[in-house]
C-alpha cells in the first residue's frame, strides 16, 4: 500500500504479514493456507471496520491524500478526444483550472476542473490547484463557449482555495469568482459539478455552480478550511480535527441539507486505492444526471438551477409559522 | 507652532483637546477618531454622518443610520423582518451569539432590506450591518438579498446594496457558501431583466460577500479607506511572505486597479446615487 494513512496502519501491518505467510509458503513448501485464510478474514473485518467508520478528519485526510486521482486523471479517463484549450484572453494561462473540449459517450462536452498536479514540480507549477483570477476567467471563457454552442459543461471541484496573494487581489479574485456564480446561473446547457477532492470555499465554488452537485464519498466541502475555523474559534490551527467536526464538511451531512444531489460511492479506502473503478463510478453517476437534463429547454435548465439553490438555506419565520 | 496646531485651531466643530478628556471618553457622549486621534461629542460627529470633520475618517453606520441618511424622510418600508437565524448545523456558541447580537444591535440580523424613496427615485434596498456577526452571510442574509432582489425584478426598481461584512458566516458551515450562489443567482436574473444594480462597498467587504454580490454592480461604488478583499491580509502575507503596501486592500487600491467605478466620500454619496438613479429613470 502506498502512502499509508496513520489510521490505515492496523490494516497494513495485518496484510504485510499475510504477504510474509504467502512468501514462507511457496519458499518452504509448508502449507499454511489456513492459517491465511483466517489472516484474511481478519483484515477484511478490520477494514470494513475502520474505512466503514471514517471519522470527518480522516476523510478530511484521504481528499488531501497524495496519491488521490486529479481531474486530468477523470478527463482522460472519463472522457475521450479531450482538447485541452488555454488562457484567459486577458492576462494568462492558470494551470490551476484546466479545461477543454471532449466527448462524454460520444456527446461533446466542455469539461473544466481544478488541478492539483502529480509529482512535485507539476504541483509546483499548477500552484497546487489553488487558482488566479486568470483561471476563473479561463473556465469563464470556456462555459461561454459551451454555452454558445450547446455543450453540457462538467466541472470537476478539487482545491484548497483560491490562491491568497497580492496580485490575485491586484487582478480581482473577488470579481473573477463573483462573475461565475453570476454567470454560471444564466448559461442554457446542463451543467454538472462533482466535488472529486477538496471543496476549499469560494474558490470551489467558483466553478461549482451547478444543476446537479455531486460529491465523491471522502470528499469535503467547506465554507473554511479546518485549519482556519480552528484558528478563529480556538486560535490554534492544529485543532482543525475539531473544527473539521463541527463544520459537517462530509458528503453525507450535505446531502442531509439539501446541498449536493448524490454521493458517489468511493472504492474501499478511497479513490486513489483504485482509481480506474472511481472513473467508472463517475462516469455512471455523470450519465445518468446529464439524460434527464440533456432532454430539458435553456429556460427551463436556468429556473432548475435557480430553485435548486434558491431553496438552500435554513432559518425560521414568524410569518410562516402564524406568529406575526 | 506647527502647520497642524494651525489647522486645529481653524476647525470649526467641537473637539475636546484636555488630556484628561483623552483619557475618559464616556462611552456614547464622546468618540475618538481612531485615524487621527480627535475626539468629538458624539452627536455632532452623528450629524457629520460619522465623518471625523478632521481627517475624514469614516466611522461604521449602523444599518439604521445608513437608512436614515438616504431615504426621503419616512419613506422606508422594511421587508422579511420575520426571518430569524437558526443553527442548522448545531456549531458551538451559535446560538448564544446570536442572542448576544440581536440584544447588542437590537436588530433581528446582520441585514435591513426595504423599500423606499432616495431623492424622489424609489428603489429596493438592503443594507448590511457589521455589528451584528461582523456582517456576516448566513441563511438569514442571503435569503433576504435573493427576495429583494426578486422584489427588484418583480417592480423594475433598482437595488441599491451596501456590504459591510466579513464574509460568510462560518456558524453555518456550507449552507452559508451556497448563499453566495443563491444570492447572484438572484442578481444574474436581475441582471437579464436590465434591472439597474448598484453595489456599494463599505467597510469591511471581504471573503464571500466581495466574491459574490457586492462585486457585480452595474456599478460599484466605495466609501473612503474601506477594506474590500477576497483573502485576509495575515493570509496573503504568510503565504507570500513579504510585505503589503499600507493601501493593500483598500477602496483607493481597488480604484487604481480597475475594480471599482468610484470612490465616494459619505456626505456626498446620496447626492451621487440620486445623480445615478435620474440616469436610469
Ligand atoms: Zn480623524
Amino acid at each position: 500500500m502506498s502512502n499509508p494513512l496513520s489510521f490505515e496502519k492496523p490494516i497494513v501491518e495485518l496484510r504485510n504479514k499475510i504477504e510474509e505467510l504467502r512468501a514462507f509458503t511457496s519458499e518452504k513448501s509448508i502449507d499454511l493456507s489456513e492459517e491465511i485464510e483466517t489472516l484474511e478474514k481478519k483484515a477484511e473485518r478490520l477494514e470494513k471496520e475502520i474505512y466503514g467508520n471514517l471519522t470527518t478528519w480522516q476523510k478530511v485526510q484521504i481528499a488531501r491524500h497524495a496519491s488521490r486521482p486529479t481531474t486530468l486523471h477523470y478527463i482522460h479517463t472519463i472522457f475521450t478526444d479531450f482538447l485541452e484549450l488555454h488562457g484567459d484572453r486577458l492576462y494568462g494561462d492558470d494551470s490551476a483550472i484546466v479545461g477543454g473540449i471532449a466527448k462524454l459517450n460520444g456527446l461533446p462536452v466542455t469539461v473544466i476542473g481544478h488541478e492539483r498536479g502529480t509529482d512535485t514540480k507539476d504541483k509546483i507549477s499548477r500552484n497546487f490547484g489553488l487558482p488566479h483570477p486568470e483561471g476563473y476567467r479561463k473556465a469563464l471563457r470556456l462555459m461561454e463557449q459551451a454555452n454558445k454552442f450547446g455543450r453540457p459543461i462538467i466541472t470537476f471541484i478539487d482545491t484548497q482555495g483560491a490562491h491568497p496573494g497580492m496580485e490575485a487581489e491586484e487582478r480581482g479574485q473577488s470579481e473573477a469568482i463573483a462573475r461565475n456564480l453570476r454567470e454560471m446561473a444564466g448559461f442554457s446547457v446542463p451543467i454538472i459539478c462533482v466535488i472529486t477532492g477538496e471543496g476549499g470555499s469560494g474558490g470551489a465554488l467558483g466553478i461549482g455552480v451547478g444543476n446537479k452537485l455531486l460529491m465523491l464519498e471522502h470528499a469535503y466541502y467547506s465554507v473554511i478550511s479546518p485549519e482556519g475555523a480552528a484558528t478563529i474559534l480556538w486560535r490554534d490551527a492544529s485543532k482543525a480535527q475539531e473544527a473539521s467536526e463541527a463544520l459537517k464538511i462530509t458528503s453525507d451531512h450535505l446531502l442531509k441539507l439539501g446541498i449536493i444531489d448524490e454521493i458517489i460511492a468511493e472504492p474501499k479506502g478511497g479513490a486513489h486505492k483504485d482509481p480506474n473503478e472511481q472513473t467508472i463510478l463517475i462516469k455512471q453517476a455523470l450519465l445518468k444526471y446529464l439524460e434527464p437534463l440533456l432532454a430539458m429547454s435553456g429556460e427551463e435548465l436556468i429556473e432548475d438551477r435557480y430553485k435548486k439553490f434558491a431553496r438552500i438555506g435554513e432559518f425560521s419565520s414568524a410569518v410562516l409559522e402564524g406568529k406575526a | 507652532m506647527s502647520l497642524k496646531d494651525l489647522f486645529r485651531k481653524q476647525r470649526k466643530y467641537a473637539t475636546i483637546p484636555s488630556e484628561q478628556a483623552k483619557k475618559e471618553i464616556p462611552e456614547g457622549i464622546m468618540e475618538k477618531c481612531p485615524k487621527c486621534g480627535t475626539i468629538f461629542i458624539a452627536k455632532e460627529l452623528e450629524k457629520n454622518l460619522k465623518v471625523c470633520h478632521s481627517c475624514g475618517y469614516h466611522f461604521s453606520l449602523s444599518a439604521p443610520e445608513r437608512i436614515a441618511s438616504l431615504i426621503d424622510e419616512e419613506h422606508f418600508f422594511p421587508f422579511d423582518e420575520d426571518l430569524r437565524s437558526v443553527d442548522p448545523l448545531e456549531f458551538p456558541g451559535y446560538v448564544e451569539k446570536i442572542e448576544q447580537d440581536i440584544k447588542k444591535t437590537n436588530m433581528n440580523e446582520a441585514i435591513v432590506t426595504g423599500e423606499g424613496t432616495i431623492g424622489g427615485y424609489p428603489v429596493i434596498l438592503g443594507v448590511m450591518d457589521s455589528r451584528f456577526r461582523m456582517g456576516s452571510m448566513g441563511s438569514v442574509v442571503g435569503e433576504k438579498i435573493t427576495r429583494a432582489a426578486e422584489r427588484a425584478v418583480k417592480k423594475k426598481y433598482p437595488f441599491i446594496l451596501f456590504s459591510a461584512s466579513g464574509g460568510a458566516r462560518m456558524q453555518e458551515g456550507a449552507l452559508s457558501l451556497m448563499q453566495m450562489a443563491k444570492t447572484t443567482a438572484a442578481l444574474e436574473r436581475m441582471n437579464r431583466e436590465k434591472v439597474l444594480f448598484i453595489s456599494v462597498l463599505t467597510n469591511p467587504t471581504t471573503g464571500g460577500v466581495s466574491a459574490s454580490f457586492s462585486s457585480l454592480g452595474d456599478i460599484n461604488i466605495a466609501e473612503p479607506g474601506a477594506l474590500i478583499g477576497f483573502a485576509g491580509r495575515r493570509v496573503i502575507e504568510q503565504t507570500v511572505r513579504q510585505k503589503l503596501p499600507d493601501d493593500f486592500q483598500t477602496a483607493e487600491f481597488l480604484l487604481k486597479r480597475g475594480q471599482l467605478d468610484q470612490v465616494v466620500p459619505r456626505l456626498e454619496l446620496r447626492d451621487t446615487l440620486i445623480k445615478i438613479l435620474a440616469f436610469h429613470a
